[in-house]
């Protein structure tokens, strides 16, 4: 096997002198107002990310508290505080605001920005040996446009959504529910926060292809770059070919809504299916832009702790490649129940499952990786692992839900629920952690208290696992998604996955604390913290980097295998 | 590489192709409205029923017969009372035939009100093919006023060679009366 990553003892060399004026840092409102610094950018991002985790975690609290036994408990007292009438039926649209709220905060607002704004920002210019973004205002624009798309989400849930507070639609937005069945400006509000994110994430996606195109250290070409610079690249162009589509059905959306276009109205010759296909057309994609950039963070957390290159680099990178491009042809696998022929389902099935062998290609060349490797399970590692262990089990009710047959059955019941979460809630947000402790030393100078990560670990794992797997019972037994109540029969199950949440958000506690403490206390990191497994070029500068890398770009060697 | 070309002109052009790239994708996202139409009227997706280029039926198919269901709604906005005159019919597949619905105008005003449709099946909208059809316009009822509206149909022989739909032996026909949206006397009462 080649080395293909970047190896540090090559540029060593370079970073020994022309940091005189590296690490002059603006003024305060300077450095993080008007910020067109890769590093800060990516900081803020970062921020912004663990703010709105915190909101969107607190609503899916909200729900488990509801959920924990049948019947209606806590909706109506919530909206009330939150002004609204105390009768049933609004207490109910409180539950459609907590579900909306929920998956847009957790997609748009929290896993985005933290995986692509955050990580992205931070080491992918660092990785390919750029001194910053290709376009470093622009990079501030995409950051600015997330806080007021983000306030105008929270903003919509005190105004009228037809019949209640805020947008209460699903993150989905199916019309006809969001065009005649939401009066009232919170779904307008909903819609133009989904605009500002898009917008946002568009010129994130074309700062970051540029980027990596023109900007690579001599000698980096892209089959040395590392996964994750790789996973960012691809996801830069999912995110580019995708959201203008939702864009799209959107602004058709809002016209609907307040012009009397009737793009998605029966009644004016349109029809709500369309909706719902440029919406897929947009919503697969953005399920792996989702993952790809985590499955490059464990890509590179794996290949550190076995102090081993990863197996089969080409293979992961153009896996990841080939997932990109097939999540655009299998949209249609959301709609199975919409009335599609015999022959349409048979296809959609099929190009489903064809997505499990590229997938399937990551999952072993990870194993395999590890394989004879000098193992360490530092913190990044247990979440690296328990990343792989639990998308592999989100992966495998996928391929089951990927039949249109089964699909027909399993559609909207909770058995899908637990399928995208365990591979998105604990996918995406496993390898988010992962990266959050293997570049906390990286990115703070600090290194984080490994005893209190490790209990995070294992207090988030089994409390995730708790709140989540009994959700493929629940499904099967056909308890429905999207609604607060549910049969008696249906208590313990319920009850067992609260419980889980419970779990889950008490680990958090030592998250906080140990970000927190090590802040300030923790002990200093050295420049390359992990080791000999630790290649790629962000490890060949001091941690914190300096405010300016690579005044002198890095050359990278030919390997000589 | 050209080596003339400052860093700064190869990112700017870079970002401009993908400034493109969006750009097309957001038209395509846009187009998708209309091609999305085309495409049902062609395929007959989601029940899209055909109209009739000829205007005649190729005549019917000896032995093979069909139900064929005939349904009427309307929109709550629409004060209308509307439904077919007979639930159903049995017919032969092929031949020429008409079915009669009837709307009333319950209100006090004149009104005009148009019709959606499909059939299902959905596979069936392929080969339902109407030659004359009171959805194909909209329709003004005065106050009060009631009419009685033929729909000409055939259901296409074809049907018997298509794998999926062959087996089909009954087909609803499910009209769906709404205010006419572009009509000025709008009988439309609330948003």
């Amino acid at each position: 096997m080649t080395d293909t990553t970047a190896t540090a003892s090559h540029f060593q060399a370079h970073e020994d002198h022309g940091h005189h004026d590296a690490d002059h840092k603006p003024g305060f409102f300077a450095r993080w107002f008007m910020s067109t610094n890769h590093k800060d950018i990516g900081t803020l991002y970062l921020i912004f990310a663990i703010f709105a985790g915190i909101v969107g975690g607190a609503i899916s609290g909200l729900m488990r508290a509801e959920l924990a036994q049948p019947g209606i408990q806590y909706l109506q007292t919530w909206t009330v505080l939150m002004g609204g009438a105390p009768d049933f039926d609004t207490a109910l649209h409180m539950w459609n605001v907590l579900i909306t709220a929920h998956g847009l905060i957790m997609v748009f607002f929290m896993v985005m920005p933290a995986i692509i704004g955050g990580f992205g920002n931070w080491f992918v210019p660092i990785m390919i040996g750029a001194p910053d973004m290709a376009f470093p205002r622009m990079n501030n624009l995409s950051f600015w446009l997330l806080v007021p798309s983000l306030l105008l989400l929270i903003g919509s849930t005190f105004v009228s959504g037809g019949s209640g507070h805020g947008a209460g639609v699903g993150w989905t937005v199916y019309a006809p529910l969001s065009t005649t069945g939401s009066a009232g400006p919170a779904v307008d509000m909903g819609i133009l926060s989904l605009h500002l994110a898009g917008a946002s994430s568009i010129l994130g996606a074309i700062n970051f292809i540029t980027t990596i195109f023109n900007m690579r250290a001599p000698g980096m070409t892209l089959h040395k770059m590392p996964l994750f610079v790789w996973s960012v690249l691809v996801t830069a162009f999912l995110l580019l070919l995708a959201l203008p589509v939702l864009a799209a059905a959107i602004t058709m959306l809002l016209t609907d809504r307040n012009f009397g276009t009737t793009f998605y109205d029966a009644s004016g010759g349109g029809d709500p299916v369309l909706y719902q296909h440029l919406f897929w057309f947009f919503g697969h994609p953005e399920v792996y832009i989702m993952i790809l950039p985590g499955f490059g963070i464990v890509s590179q957390i794996i290949s550190t702790f076995s102090k081993k290159p990863v197996f089969g680099y080409l293979g992961m990178a153009y896996a990841m490649v080939a997932i990109g491009v097939v999540g655009f042809v299998v949209w249609a696998h959301h709609m199975f129940t919409t009335g599609m022929s015999v022959d349409v389902k048979m296809y959609f099935t099929a190009a489903t499952m064809v997505i499990a062998v590229p997938t399937g290609i990551k999952i072993f060349s990870w194993i395999a990786t590890m394989w004879g490797g000098s193992l360490s399970f530092k913190t990044p590692m247990l979440w690296a692992v328990g990343f792989i262990f639990l998308f592999t089990v989100g992966g495998v009710t996928g391929v089951v839900l990927a039949n249109g047959g089964v699909d027909n059955i399993m559609h909207d019941t909770y058995y899908v629920v637990a399928h995208f979460h365990y591979v998105l809630s604990l996918g995406a947000v496993f390898s988010l952690f992962a990266g959050f402790y293997y570049w906390f030393g990286k990115m703070t100078g600090r290194m984080y208290n490994e005893f209190l990560g490790q209990v995070h670990f294992w207090l988030f794992f089994i409390g995730v696992n708790v709140l989540f797997f009994p959700m493929h019972f629940l499904g099967l037994d056909g308890m429905p998604r999207r609604i607060p109540d549910y049969p008696d029969a249906f208590t313990k199950w319920n009850q067992l996955a609260t419980h889980g949440y419970e779990i889950m958000a008490f680990s958090m506690i030592f998250f906080f604390v140990n970000v927190f403490w090590s802040m300030f206390a923790g002990k200093k990191a050295e420049g390359n913290y992990w080791g000999e497994g630790a290649t790629t070029l962000e490890w060949t500068l001091s941690s914190p980097p300096p405010y300016h890398q690579f005044e002198q770009l890095p050359h990278i060697a030919d390997d000589h295998h | 590489m050209n080596s003339a070309v400052l860093p700064r002109d190869r990112n700017l052009r870079t970002g401009m192709i993908t400034v493109l790239l969006a750009l097309a994708m957001l038209a395509l996202g846009f187009a998708a409205a209309p091609l999305y139409r085309i495409f049902c009227q062609v395929t007959g997706l989601n029940g899209t029923t055909q109209r009739s280029t000829t205007g005649v039926a190729p005549g019917g198919v000896v032995g093979k017969l069909i139900n064929v269901r005939f349904d009427g709604n309307v929109s709550p906005s629409l004060p209308w009372q509307f439904g077919p005159e007979k639930r159903g019919a049995r017919i032969a597949i092929g031949a020429r035939q008409m079915a009669f619905f009837t709307a009333t105008n319950l209100s006090s005003e004149p009104i005009t009100g148009t019709a959606s449709f499909n059939v299902t099946p959905d596979q069936a909208g392929q080969y339902f093919t109407k030659i004359q059809c009171f959805c194909f316009t909209s329709q003004t009822l005065k106050p009060g006023e009631t009419v009685r509206m033929p729909v000409i149909y055939y259901v296409d022989p074809a049907i018997l060679k298509d794998k999926d739909a062959r087996d089909i032996n009954e087909i609803t026909l499910s009209y769906t009366f709404f205010p006419d949206k572009s009509a000025v006397d709008s009988g439309r009462t609330d948003g």
